[in-house]
């Protein structure tokens, strides 16, 4: 495979030929922040933080980094005023879904999002898509899916493989960044498992 | 919806799991929704996740994962109908037939869907009964069309 070289905020950097950008920089130990992406999973694009900009051939554009492949010398850069900018918005739109999320409140922090910028619209979920690529990329079971679209767009529990599988997996959980993926686990086991009353479990 | 029919339609598709939009669009034409049953029969058989099926069913307005009535009335919306007064049109028909878009009322007659333009804009305002077009009505002659409809 052959090597890219590349250039990421002012560092030569190496990278095989295929890899991210978002690969390659944190390969050379850089951070670029990111919401809906896992080194497990193949990458999504769906959040839109790990935006950069990237010059090639002298024409500079923004791309979403975990998405986008190295291409031989171009010119990275993980933070520009224009970046910050854009991410403080994506943060603020984020946040009045999930105003409560510690990931999401850590990025505020860093980038000055205001989490009172837009009208509070709790749905809590933020789309990233974890949970339903976790379950069925590395778990292949497919106990959850997403359903509707748009601003309707939500998770969905299938139950009778959720009854079957995840009490013992569980292993998406601590991927939300918002814990709402929790709480549609708890509703669709109150909602619909057959209640399992034995005294020893009374108090699971 | 027998279940031989729909294995007819999944087997004329070589169970082919990058044919599902067609074997659902294919269902649903001829019964109309998309009952459950029918959504986890037809993932089995192109082995397809039901996450996955559920996605589309519910993604595609063409779907329908609930009964509908004998007569689909689709009305249009778009900007074109819209001036020309579709607001009107929409609340002749939802008084007819006394349900709202998205709605099928108790005796299966009509459901009702509102859509954003039908490609027909200069034949504005545009209702759409059973796939049959019908074009520049009038809040008295949608009463009569829908009146025409078992
Ligand atoms: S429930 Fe959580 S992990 Fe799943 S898509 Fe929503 S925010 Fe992401
Ligand atoms: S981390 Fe790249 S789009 Fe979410
Ligand atoms: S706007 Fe109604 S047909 Fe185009």
């Amino acid at each position: 495979m052959s090597e890219i070289q590349l250039e990421i905020d002012g560092k030569q950097v190496k990278a095989k030929e295929g890899d991210t950008v978002l690969t390659a920089a944190e390969k050379a130990g850089m951070k670029i922040p990111k919401l809906c992406h896992n080194e497990k999973l193949i990458p999504y694009g769906g959040c839109r933080l790990c935006i950069v900009e990237v010059e090639s051939r002298g024409a500079s554009k923004l791309v979403v980094s975990c998405v986008y492949p190295v291409e031989e010398n171009i010119v990275v850069k993980t933070r520009s005023e224009k970046i910050n900018r854009i991410r403080k918005t994506i943060l603020e739109l984020l946040l009045a879904h999930a105003p409560a999320s510690p990931s999401l409140q850590d990025l505020a922090h860093e980038y000055g999002a205001d989490k009172n910028r837009f009208e509070k619209e709790a749905s809590f979920c933020v789309h990233c898509g974890l949970c339903v690529r976790y379950c069925a990329e590395v778990k292949q079971l497919n106990a959850l899916g997403f359903i509707n679209r748009g601003v309707n767009k939500e998770i969905c529990f299938i139950p009778h493989i959720a009854e079957k599988e995840c009490s013992s997996c569980m292993e998406c959980f601590p991927l939300c960044p918002t814990s709402y993926l929790q709480a549609a686990y708890v509703l669709v086991k109150g909602l619909t498992f057959t209640p399992d009353l034995t005294p020893l479990n009374i108090n699971k | 919806m027998e279940i031989e029919k729909i294995d007819q339609i999944i087997d004329k598709h070589q169970s082919d799991a990058s044919s599902l939009i067609q074997v659902l669009l294919e269902i649903q034409s001829e019964n109309h929704w998309l009952p459950k049953e029918v959504l986890e029969h037809v993932s089995d058989r192109l082995q397809v996740p039901i996450t996955r099926t559920m996605h589309i069913a519910s993604f595609y307005k063409a779907f329908s994962l609930v009964p509908k009535g004998r007569n689909e009335v689709h009305i249009c919306m778009g900007t074109a109908c819209h001036v020309r007064g579709a607001k009107r049109i929409l609340e002749t028909v939802e008084d007819f037939t006394g349900i709202k878009p998205g709605e099928t009322d108790v005796d299966m007659k009509f459901s009702l869907e509102t859509v954003n333009c039908l490609g027909c804009c200069a034949l504005g305002p545009v209702v759409e009964i059973n796939g049959k077009t019908h074009g520049k009505l009038t809040v008295s002659e949608t009463s009569e069309v829908l009146k025409s409809y078992e």
